[in-house]
């Protein structure tokens, strides 16, 4: 679901196809018809922003039927634990959760705890939110104060169990409801709940697939969590062929979350600090739970072995290890607000490494003119991208809101190294790190990132090394002192020493560490990146691991190094029963050896090596010492995989079905449109088409979607410049239904134009049986799907699809909501120059669009004082300013 | 061409008389093709590589060669020993060699002034220097001390970065830690989009 692996991973979707050979089924649920869908044994289409409607029907299937796998569920997950009384879910709240606060939109997750359980600290939910919360537990889980004495009830029956909430949360999710929300017939929704049902239990088990079509989506993180339930509920978590398999969109995107260069991360996802933590220790214990459970529990030994890399001999005991120079967040500082801020004149120098959002990030209007209002931009790339000449390609230079004698932002170009010609490990979907080996030396001024950024650094730091001012001595304290290879002044740095250091070295003998349950918080070890601790165990580089598949088993654990501890299914205890037996011999990959004392298996086993089966942790013990033979998830604070989040999702325990911000449909299940803790921004360069209950809406009735190509790579910036490339797909299209086509005049091959509040972009029609009118609630709605790669430049070119989108994010993530939006769609070409402008601004007028459109996001009806939610239907309507969405403005209104 | 050379030069007769009985291999081989040799019998050495587009990590050989005008890559393959795409390439994967030899390469460092309408050369250096000098002012135009209840922020809202999604771990490390100690927060790639 949400994933077109047969076109964007083809080379993964071989092992589809395998298994398909070997009997698997294969089903693809998806908006449009895809290479994916014609290889699946099953192709059922959705509405584009539906699927948490659809996971939910399948929940409730599953627990209406007796169908989950219950041994496995009561072991492993908190179905058995009690949630507090306070707790009040969707259904008693039109909705809403409790802990709702209206006036800033977010969440108080106080009501959400385990009976028993500590409280969670009091954190100002608002702050909680800005900082994306929710990606901070990455590695180590929410925070819980206790592991252990949690209430349960084995039996599954009391009111308050996770079992039960859940069974009430999803009891509305009906085949019917399905069917009214996504358009999926009751019957082939029931042929999906039967084959995955199916595949669960001792003998079978299924696999779950998606990619960025559930993460960008205004409630991506929950569309994640309604497919783990499932996975959860049928027992398909850390046994062979289960999982939820994220199939991510660049080489080493994995490895810049795991590295991050993200605002809210350090390395191995330890939180950046925030303005609350006065020191190390309130940091440490904000992170982590005094009595939790498992491997986060010492959190405090990652952070020191992280500032000992950073601060080298300068990070002591006595100055808390320079905790003190880390930079504290204290908001959301991710890339759409900063481009806002660029706009607002509070940005002055960008640098984009490898990265085009002129063309790839969502409203590119913003993002080129958030570009032309810099003191400096740098870009670094293979060829010459739109983010670089936005001051003489962008289409504002048409319409004549940028024109280049008037843009003041200064561009540096440095040209780039590319993946041969410098060494390195790209970290892959599955977490695994490979090595490549340098096959040649760039030419001319092409440079890897090691290179300029070392460089860069030393300038910097020579540049002040006879500052006195406090602020400087971060950088001029910085470890810095990585190997060179070559002469001269500007050697290349060598990544092998950079990779050694994140994999860490024991400070007392200088030797590489083995593992990260080495690391210590007493300054004797020194590690970049705690989960990648291994790598380079006993000195060798094991992400150049290379053994040939043929002369390995299939699990294949000589190829490459995936982190932790080269395990290559997570929570793999979980394939052996709580006694520790393999569920079947079937499906047998980790168990407990009773002669040996030890767990073994085909994989690294991801739990500690000698902890029984039925071993029973002292109530208020802490750390990997407090986890049960049982407790698989050994990351999680409470050992246990999670159906009911009670803390670390900031938008709702359990998954909920809402409207997409933008949707020509009513939310048919609850008085609360869309979700109620999405991130929303009024202003003038950013408006929203209108939703239910807002009028206006049938200025745009479509649903919108987009995607990749197999051809082309994201903004195009590494495909379009490429003649074999181009040549497959010259050009940028649109397909449309023959019924939308008819309905609207569409030619096949003719051009159309696509329309939102924000833009409108030319296309090819491709009218094509792919696309398919849904029947929802007794109106038929059009789905419209676009590619995205095109852009100003390159050998082949076309408009920038993501000028359609408006920039609304998942509070958990900020990531945006660019697979789903409204539109409208004519035949012929768009307007040109400031006639485009007067078009949209008409479009705008008749849909009542202003900043306000869309930013009222409660809509729930509700008199529960504990929501403490008040109703808010106002529909904007066409009262109140018109949205120009011309230049710049400062005028916000953040709801 | 004596008769027996004739007769032997056609195809039917070495089908029926070499070990290539169903005629698809040195039977069927015409002298051209004979002749032929891939691109990659010039390669001076091959290198392990992964691709570098999408996340699924398929395992590249690169063929490097060279001439006069020096090193180049020769020919970018699958590599079979890989147990995750098994030599297996997709049509960006496999035209990565343009990727990385095509003349929409960059190879000089290029400057726009403000209010320019064109791109001029700089020198590597010379680029670095001033970006360091720009670097620091943003740096200090966009600093904070504290938030407005005295608590310490050490940090600049002056600088922003995007990108790393498509680069090494090593380089990803290296950005985080100086932009870091430079005390900049807006450190952001692909992953957030």
């Amino acid at each position: 679901m949400g994933s077109n692996m047969a076109e964007a991973h083809p080379v993964g979707f071989q092992w589809v196809m395998e298994a398909k050979a070997r009997g698997a089924k294969v089903l693809h649920i998806d908006p449009r018809f895809t290479r994916t869908s014609a290889l699946a044994d099953k192709h059922v289409p959705l509405r584009a922003g539906s699927d948490i409607a659809f996971l939910g029907g399948v929940i409730n299937h599953i627990l209406s039927n007796d169908l989950d796998f219950r041994e496995y569920v009561r072991a492993y997950t908190n179905a058995s634990f009690l949630v507090g009384e306070e707790f009040v879910d969707t259904e008693d709240l039109d909705g809403l959760f409790s802990g709702y606060d209206p006036e800033t939109g977010t969440y108080d997750t106080s009501t959400w705890q385990y009976e028993n359980g500590f409280p969670e600290d009091s954190v100002e939910s608002e702050r909680h939110r800005e900082q994306s919360a929710g990606e901070q537990h990455g590695s180590g889980g929410p925070k819980l104060e206790s592991g252990t004495g949690i209430a349960t009830d084995q039996t599954l029956e009391h009111p308050r169990c996770v079992f039960q909430i859940l069974k009430r949360h999803f009891s509305r999710y009906t085949p019917e409801m399905v069917e009214r929300i996504c358009g999926v017939s009751r019957e082939d929704f029931l042929e999906v709940c039967r084959a995955w049902t199916s595949a669960s239990g001792r003998e079978h088990t299924a696999a779950l697939v998606y990619s960025v079509g559930w993460t960008q989506h205004s409630m991506g993180a929950q569309y994640i969590r309604a497919g783990a339930i499932i996975q959860l509920l049928l027992g398909n978590i850390g046994r062979p062929g289960g999982g939820v398999l994220a199939l991510r969109g660049h080489a080493s995107i994995q490895g810049s979350t795991d590295i991050p260069t993200l605002y809210n991360l350090l390395p191995g996802y330890l939180p950046m600090p925030d303005a609350r933590h006065a020191d190390k220790r309130d940091y440490v214990e904000s992170i982590r739970g005094t009595h939790q459970k498992g491997y986060w529990h010492n959190a405090d030994d990652y952070i020191v072995s992280l500032l000992k890399e950073y601060w080298g001999e300068a990070a002591t005991e006595e100055n808390d290890y320079r905790f003190d120079y880390l930079p504290r967040i204290d908001g959301d500082h991710g890339t759409y607000r900063t481009v806002m801020d660029m706009i607002d004149g509070k940005v002055f120098g960008y640098f984009l490494l490898g990265q085009n959002p002129a063309v790839g990030s969502a409203h590119g209007r913003l993002q080129r003119l958030g570009m032309a209002n810099l003191d400096w931009l740098v870009v670094r790339d293979l060829t010459m991208i739109e983010s670089a000449e936005f001051w003489r390609n962008a289409p504002e230079i048409e319409t004549g809101e940028i024109t280049a004698e008037q843009c003041r932002t200064e561009v540096f170009f440095f040209p780039a190294a590319s993946h041969v010609e410098k060494e390195g490990t790209f970290t892959q979907t599955q977490r695994m790190l490979q090595w490549r080996d340098r096959a040649l030396e760039p030419r001319g001024d092409q440079r890897s990132e090691l290179w300029f950024i070392y460089h860069l650094g030393r300038i910097l730091r020579r540049k002040l090394a006879t500052s006195t001012d406090e602020r400087d001595r971060p950088l001029l304290d910085l470890a810095w002192d990585y190997r060179t290879e070559g002469d001269g002044e500007f050697p290349e740095p060598s990544a092998d020493d950079v990779l050694r250091r994140i994999n860490g070295v024991d400070l007392t003998t200088g030797e590489l560490l083995d593992s990260y349950q080495q690391l210590t918080s007493d300054g004797t070890t020194a590690a970049g990146c705690w989960i990648y601790s291994g790598v380079y165990a006993g000195g060798v580089n094991h992400a150049r691991n290379r053994t040939a598949r043929t002369e390995q088993d299939e699990t294949a654990l000589e190829w490459g190094w995936a982190w932790p501890a080269n395990r290559r299914v997570l929570y793999n205890r979980a394939s052996a029963d709580p006694q520790g037996r393999p569920w079947s011999e079937r499906k047998k990959l980790v168990w407990w050896d009773a002669e040996r004392g030890e767990w073994t298996g085909h994989d690294v086993p991801d739990f500690p090596k000698t902890t029984p089966p039925e071993f029973e942790p002292e109530y208020g013990e802490a750390g990997p010492g407090a986890l049960a033979g049982d407790d698989p998830f050994i990351m999680q604070a409470d050992g246990k995989a999670w159906l009911f989040a009670p803390s670390g999702v900031v938008d709702g325990p359990l998954p909920t079905h809402y409207e997409p911000h933008e949707s020509p449909m009513p939310n048919l299940l609850y008085g609360q449109q869309g979700s109620p803790a999405r991130k929303v921004y009024g202003r003038e360069d950013n408006p929203s088409n209108p939703a239910p209950p807002e009028g206006g809406g049938d200025v745009f009735p479509f649903v919108f979607t987009a995607a990749r190509l197999t051809e082309h790579h994201t903004a195009g910036g590494m495909s379009r410049q490429l003649a074999y490339l181009s040549e497959l797909q010259p050009a940028l299209f649109v397909e449309v239904s023959p019924q939308l086509a008819a309905e609207r005049g569409l030619e096949n091959l003719d051009w159309a134009h696509v329309v939102t509040s924000r833009a409108a972009v030319d296309a090819r029609v491709l009218v094509t049986e792919r696309m398919r009118p849904l029947r929802l609630d007794g109106r038929v709605v059009h789905q419209v799907w676009m590619p995205y790669h095109w852009g100003p430049s390159g050998k082949v070119d076309g408009d920038v699809v993501n000028d359609l989108l408006g920039v609304v994010l998942d509070p958990n993530t900020m990531i945006q909501e660019s697979k789903v939006a409204t539109c409208d769609i004519r035949p012929g070409r768009r307007p040109r120059g400031c006639e485009l402008l007067e078009y949209l601004a008409e479009y705008r007028r008749r849909a009542g669009v202003t900043v306000e459109t869309g930013t009222h996001v409660v809509t729930a009806h509700t008199t529960a004082s504990d929501a403490a939610a008040t109703s808010d239907t106002t529909a904007p309507g066409s009262t109140g300013s018109h949205t120009t969405a011309q230049g710049t403005t400062d005028r916000e209104e953040d709801a | 061409m004596g008769v027996s050379d004739w007769i032997r030069s056609w195809p039917v007769y070495r089908q029926l008389t070499g070990a290539d009985r169903l005629g698809r291999g040195d039977a069927a081989a015409s002298p051209q093709s004979r002749e032929r040799e891939p691109r990659t019998a010039d390669a001076d050495r091959v290198t392990a590589s992964v691709c570098p587009y999408c996340a699924v990590g398929c395992s590249q050989n690169v063929y490097v060669g060279s001439d006069d005008g020096g090193e180049r890559v020769l020919q970018i393959e699958g590599n079979p020993d890989s147990p995750i795409s098994r030599g297996r390439l997709c049509p960006k994967g496999s035209a990565s060699k343009q990727l990385v030899t095509g003349d929409h390469r960059e190879e000089r460092v290029l400057y726009r002034a403000p209010y320019g309408t064109e791109w001029q050369e700089l020198d590597l250096p010379t680029a670095l220097d001033m970006l360091a000098d720009r670097v620091l002012d943003a740096r200090r135009k966009g600093w904070q001390d504290t938030d407005a209840d005295g608590k310490p922020l050490r940090r600049t809202q002056g600088i922003a970065s995007l990108g790393g999604a498509t680069l090494d771990n090593e380089e990803n490390y290296l950005i985080k830690k100086l932009f870091t100690a430079l005390g900049a927060v807006q450190i952001e790639n692909q992953a957030r989009i």
